[in-house]
This record gives structure tokens, C-alpha cells and sequence, in this order.
């Protein structure tokens, strides 16, 4: 018989062991897209997979001198940074409104805004490529950054609009007697409360945006082109590599990896230091 | 100066009317207290004066100004909150800075200014911290700081120390009567104690159901309340009611039969029909303790409450009404006893069939 002690110390070790089994299992595809990048494309293709090669920079230097890695990557961060700054330029006002001078509607616009991230993207392409090019707007970032503040702004208004509807209107009122306009009630009281939320919906932002890869595969081509693009562009014309195509997915992935991480500290911090009371 | 005016004041929320058609007049310097139960509308008609909330008719007029669709922001008012609604990411310093600084005020007027605050409300070495770091109690001297700073014309308070643990409440009761002396400021003043009414107001409004039951003087409102809803509502323990029908009519008054079971002649001028339905009201301290012989009513005693200073019986006549009287500290009514009482005859409050007060012959002194 175990003792309470010991029984309970076994499950502590089950509960362990599951959670890394989870986890393993989560980041397995990931490990094993960035062991590839580093194989030979004859060690990439070998059965029985193999765990232990000569590592070698070759795929990053090919896909450096074919494409231009910069370039793409450049694209995507300014595409990222501009749909997530219009985006917010307009979500904020959007939430402000709705948590502070709620409506009878207020709801139903909430829940059909959001409705409208339920149909298939696909089902708009025709019409959105023929405006696009109509309008001259074909492979510019341009496209990309109005599409992703389009397709963004229902999450992000839903978000910022769960935080501004956590903090205590008075405090806005207080600022309204005070003597604040609307613009100065925003500016120098709800946003520096908020400025964890407004963190949060950012980064979520920034991400989508990183990771879009239908649009920008159907508007853009050689100019515009972001990262996703570049993954793809691996992907097929030239049968299948996989260790390039792993060296360049391994590439795309990494900025958005290395800087959620890092702003990851900041949002914790954020959130606890604009903690409303 | 401050004289604020309001005429047919009203307001609703989606077709349910808050507030019924208010008349008020405040004065320069007075000290105002809205005062009435729970949901009666009160913070309702603060706001309106502040602005925060649109009116659906009538006008406010501020020292002859029009200010009834006038946002908040230039009407010249200040609001302390009850939940306090600090800036929380500004120091003290600048949470009361702030409006000074909106209003582009010279930056060593803003400092003279914050510091004369800092100084009334003792809050100088907290000036640097943020609102997180405070009590309630500080909190809420901060609040007041921030309202002071600015030199409204009205300061408006929202149940400001119902978030107060007792002992603070009753010392921050005293400190704002001391500011109002101190700023000769106006100040109008929510809430739903009727002990902080009575206590703090020169003029109280006792607010029903989004209708101003009555305006007067605390102790006007005390001993001549113009109707069975401010009797009952003022004082603690609350005034005691006997139903009963008049019985007779003189000169000087009228006979009451009350279903207590006993006959009483009251000093009511009023006109009332012999017959007609009436209740009579009479406080703790006009119901004193006779033996059996002298007494006018005979009841059952119920529990009594020790105060130490005071002793709270509560008795319950034949008719099954409750009635509490006070007596002496050192004094206490057993419990299931039966007792006589006599009434105060000349402190009976009597109220017509519509609740309303019928006037009494000798009216004493307010
Ligand atoms: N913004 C609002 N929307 C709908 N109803 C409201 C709103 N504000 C207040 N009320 C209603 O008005 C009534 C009076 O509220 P309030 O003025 O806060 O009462 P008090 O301060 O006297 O307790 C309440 O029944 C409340 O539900
Ligand atoms: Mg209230």
C-alpha cells in the first residue's frame, strides 16, 4: 500500500509526465522543421529518419541568393505593423463606444461583427481581386494592409472592447468633469489604463497578419510579396525539397517566434502594472 | 456664487421614468443632501446636474446660465464619486493636477494650488503615490482633493463614505462639514443614510420614487414631515404608526379612536370629516412608560435593545402594530410583559387617508 504521501507524490509525477508528453507532442513538428533545415536534401529524404547528421548552412545560403530573404521579410512587417496600426486607429473608437455608451444593439452589432470571420474567405475572392484590380492595387502592401485591417478588425474590436468594458466608467466621467474632450478622455485616461489590452490585441494582431497566407498568396506576386508567399513559392514548382522548404519555413517563423517571446515580459508586465483598482 | 435652479426636471431610461418632474432651487453656499431609499433616483439626478446623463425634459440653469445640454466638462461643476474613480496610472499629485492641467492653468498656480489641497485634506506625503497604494480612507481625501483644486461652483458627491468602514464614515462626516464651512463652497450631497442627512445638510430633499417628497431644514423635516413616507423615513428607530378614524371634532382639535384601543384628543387643525380613516404617528421619545392606572394604552413588550446611553423597547399593541420607544440606558422592559404607555400628545403627528400630514393647531418651534 502506498501512504498518502506517496500517492500523492506519484500523481504530482503522472500529471508531469502528461503535460510533457502534450507539449512534446505540440512541438514536435516544430523541432523536427528546424533539425531539417539543417540536413542535406538526400538526408532530408532518408528512411529511416534520421536524428544525428553533418549540419549545414547550405538551404539558408540558396534561399538567401534565389530570393532575397530581406525583402520578403521586410514586406511582411510593414504589412503586419500597418494593418495592426489602421486597425486600431478604428477599433478603438469602434470599443470605446460600445463599452461606454452601450445600446440596445450593442450586442447584436458584437455578435455580427464577429459573424462575418464565419464565412469562407474563398467565397469573396472573386470579387475582392477584381476590385483590387480595378483599383491598380494588385501585388502592393497596400492591399494586404487594408484586407488584414478588414479581416482583423471584428477580433480586435471584440478585445479591446473586453477590456475598456472592464474598467469602471466613473473613471471616465471623473475626466469628463474634469474638463476632458472626448480625444483627451481617450488619449491620456482609457488608453494609458488599458495599454495591457491594448498590448495584448497587438501582438494578437501582428501574428494574424504574420501568418496570413491566403490573401497574400491570391493579391500579390514578386513586389508585395510577404513571407507566407515566399514559404509557398518553395513549395511545389520545383518538386519537393524539403530541406529548403523547412530552411524557409524555419526563417518565416522565427521573428514572430523571437518577438512574441520577447514582448511576452512586456504584456505580463503591462497587464499587471495597468491593473485598474 | 452658485444658485442653481431646476424646473420640471425629468428623465427616463428606455420609456421607464427615473425622474418624475423635479423643482429645486440651491442656493450660494448651501449645503444640499438628496436623500431616499435605494433606486429612488438620486444618483439619477445628481448626474443630470453634472451632466453625465442627457435630460429627457425640463432645464437646469446655473446662476442664470442655461446649462441643460452643456457637457459636463464646462459646466464648472466637480464630482466625487462614491467607488472614488482615481486615475489609476497618475501619482496623487497628479490626479488632482489634472483638471488644472486640462484647463492650460499656470504650471506654478497648478503647484500653489495642489499644494493648499495636499495641505486641508493632510495628504502632502502621499502626493507621490499612485492610487493603489492608498486606504479607502485616503483614497477618498484624494477624491475630495481633486474636486477642491478645481474651485467648482458645486461639488457633487455621490454617496461618497458608503465604501467606508463605520469609524472612518463617521470621521470623514466630519471633516466635510468642517470643509464646507472652511470653503464656503455649495455642495450637493447623495445618499441613502438618513443619519448623514440629518447630520450634514442645511437643507435636506427626501427623493421617492423620482419625486421630491418634501425640501426643508433637517430639523423641519423631523418634526413636521409633510407626509407618511418622510416620517417613516427619517429617524432611527423609525417612527411608530397607529391606525385609527376621527371620532369627534372641536375647536381645537379632534378626537381619534385608534384600533390600539383608546381615544386621544389631538391639537390637529386640519380639516378632517368625523369618521374619515387617520393614522398617527409618534416617535421613540414621545412614548413614555405609566403604570397600568394612568396609562392610554396597554401593549405586550417585545425584545429591547441595550445602547448603553439609551434603551430601545419594542412593544406591540393589541391591534398587532409595532411601536419602539426609548428610555433611559439603565432602564430595559422585560421581554412578553405587559406595560402602559402614555403619548406625547403634543408631538403626535397625525396623516389623512392620503398619507399627507394634517396640520397641527400649536406648531412647535422647528
Ligand atoms: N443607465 C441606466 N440605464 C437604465 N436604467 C438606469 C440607468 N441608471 C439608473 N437606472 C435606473 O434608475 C433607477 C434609479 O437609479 P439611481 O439614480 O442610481 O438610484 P439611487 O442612486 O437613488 O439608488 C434605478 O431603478 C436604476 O435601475
Ligand atoms: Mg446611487
Amino acid at each position: 500500500m502506498l501512504t498518502l504521501k506517496q500517492s500523492r507524490r506519484l500523481t504530482t509525477w503522472l500529471v508531469g509526465l502528461a503535460a510533457w508528453s502534450v507539449a512534446l507532442l505540440l512541438f514536435f513538428p516544430i523541432f523536427w522543421m528546424l533539425l531539417t533545415s539543417f540536413k542535406t536534401e538526400i538526408d532530408a529524404f532518408a528512411t529511416p529518419p534520421q536524428f544525428f547528421f553533418v549540419p549545414t548552412l547550405d538551404n539558408y545560403l540558396h534561399i538567401q541568393e534565389r530570393s532575397g530573404y530581406f525583402k520578403y521579410a521586410w514586406n511582411s512587417v510593414t504589412i503586419a505593423f500597418g494593418a495592426t496600426g489602421l486597425g486600431l486607429l478604428f477599433a478603438i473608437p469602434a470599443a470605446y463606444s460600445m463599452a461606454f455608451f452601450e445600446t440596445r444593439r450593442t450586442r447584436g452589432t458584437l455578435l455580427w461583427m464577429l459573424s462575418t470571420k464565419m464565412l469562407p474567405a474563398v467565397g469573396v475572392l472573386v470579387p475582392i481581386y477584381l476590385l483590387a484590380k480595378s483599383l491598380g492595387l494588385l501585388d502592393t502592401r497596400l492591399v494586404l494592409v487594408l484586407i488584414y485591417t478588414l479581416i482583423n478588425m471584428p477580433i480586435m474590436v471584440w478585445m479591446v472592447y473586453t477590456y475598456f468594458k472592464d474598467i469602471p466608467r466613473e473613471i471616465l466621467e471623473a475626466s469628463r468633469m474634469d474638463g476632458a474632450g472626448t480625444l483627451q478622455e481617450i488619449v491620456r485616461v482609457l488608453l494609458p489604463i488599458s495599454k495591457g489590452g491594448i498590448a495584448s490585441t497587438v501582438l494578437l494582431s501582428l501574428i494574424l497578419c504574420w501568418n496570413e497566407a491566403f490573401w497574400s498568396l491570391n493579391l500579390t506576386s514578386a513586389k508585395a510579396a510577404p513571407l507566407t508567399a515566399l514559404i509557398a513559392s518553395y513549395s511545389s514548382p520545383e518538386g519537393l525539397f524539403w530541406a529548403k522548404l523547412s530552411a524557409v519555413s524555419t526563417l518565416a517563423c522565427a521573428p514572430i517566434l523571437i518577438f512574441g517571446w520577447i514582448s511576452q515580459k512586456q504584456l505580463v508586465r503591462g497587464l499587471s502594472f495597468g491593473a485598474v483598482k | 456664487m452658485a444658485d442653481l435652479k431646476i424646473r420640471n426636471l425629468q428623465k427616463g431610461f428606455d420609456g421607464h421614468a427615473i425622474i418624475q418632474g423635479i423643482d429645486l432651487d440651491i442656493r450660494n453656499r448651501e449645503f444640499v443632501v438628496f436623500v431616499g431609499p435605494s433606486g429612488c433616483g438620486k444618483s439619477t439626478l445628481l448626474r443630470l446636474i453634472a451632466g453625465l446623463e442627457e435630460v429627457s425634459s425640463g432645464s437646469i440653469e446655473l446662476d442664470g446660465r442655461e446649462i441643460t445640454d452643456e457637457s459636463p466638462a464646462r459646466r464648472d461643476l466637480a464630482m466625487v464619486f462614491q467607488t472614488y474613480a482615481l486615475y489609476p496610472h497618475m501619482t496623487v499629485r497628479k490626479n488632482m493636477s489634472f483638471a488644472l492641467d486640462l484647463a492650460g492653468t499656470d504650471k506654478q498656480e497648478v503647484e500653489r494650488k495642489v499644494s493648499e489641497a495636499a495641505r486641508i485634506l493632510e495628504l502632502e506625503p502621499l502626493l507621490e503615490r499612485k492610487p493603489r497604494q492608498l486606504s479607502g480612507g485616503q483614497r477618498q481625501r484624494v477624491a475630495i482633493g481633486r474636486a477642491i483644486v478645481r474651485n467648482p461652483k458645486i461639488f457633487l458627491f455621490d454617496e461618497p463614505l458608503s465604501n467606508l468602514d463605520a469609524a472612518l464614515r463617521v470621521q470623514m462626516r466630519l471633516e466635510l462639514a468642517r470643509l464646507h464651512k472652511e470653503l464656503q463652497a455649495t455642495m450637493i450631497y447623495v445618499t441613502h443614510d438618513q443619519v448623514e442627512a440629518m447630520t450634514l445638510a442645511d437643507k435636506v430633499v427626501v427623493l421617492n420614487g423620482g419625486r421630491i417628497e418634501q425640501v426643508g431644514s433637517p430639523l423641519e423635516l423631523y418634526n413636521h414631515p409633510a407626509n407618511l413616507f418622510v416620517a417613516g423615513f427619517l429617524g432611527t428607530p423609525k417612527m411608530g404608526f397607529l391606525r385609527g378614524r376621527v371620532s369627534a371634532l372641536h375647536a381645537d382639535g379632534c378626537e381619534v379612536a385608534l384600533d390600539a384601543g383608546c381615544t386621544l384628543r389631538l391639537p390637529a387643525a386640519g380639516t378632517l370629516d368625523v369618521g374619515s380613516p387617520v393614522t398617527l404617528g409618534i416617535r421613540p421619545e414621545h412614548l413614555h412608560r405609566a403604570p397600568p392606572e394612568q396609562a392610554q394604552l396597554m401593549v405586550g413588550t417585545d425584545v429591547s435593545e441595550r445602547l448603553g446611553s439609551d434603551t430601545y423597547c419594542h412593544v406591540r399593541t393589541d391591534s398587532e402594530e409595532n411601536l419602539t420607544l426609548r428610555v433611559r440606558g439603565d432602564f430595559t422592559c422585560g421581554y412578553g410583559e405587559r406595560i402602559g404607555l402614555t403619548l406625547d400628545l403634543d408631538h403626535c403627528h397625525l396623516f389623512d387617508a392620503d398619507g399627507l400630514a394634517v396640520a397641527r393647531a400649536v406648531r412647535q418651534a422647528a
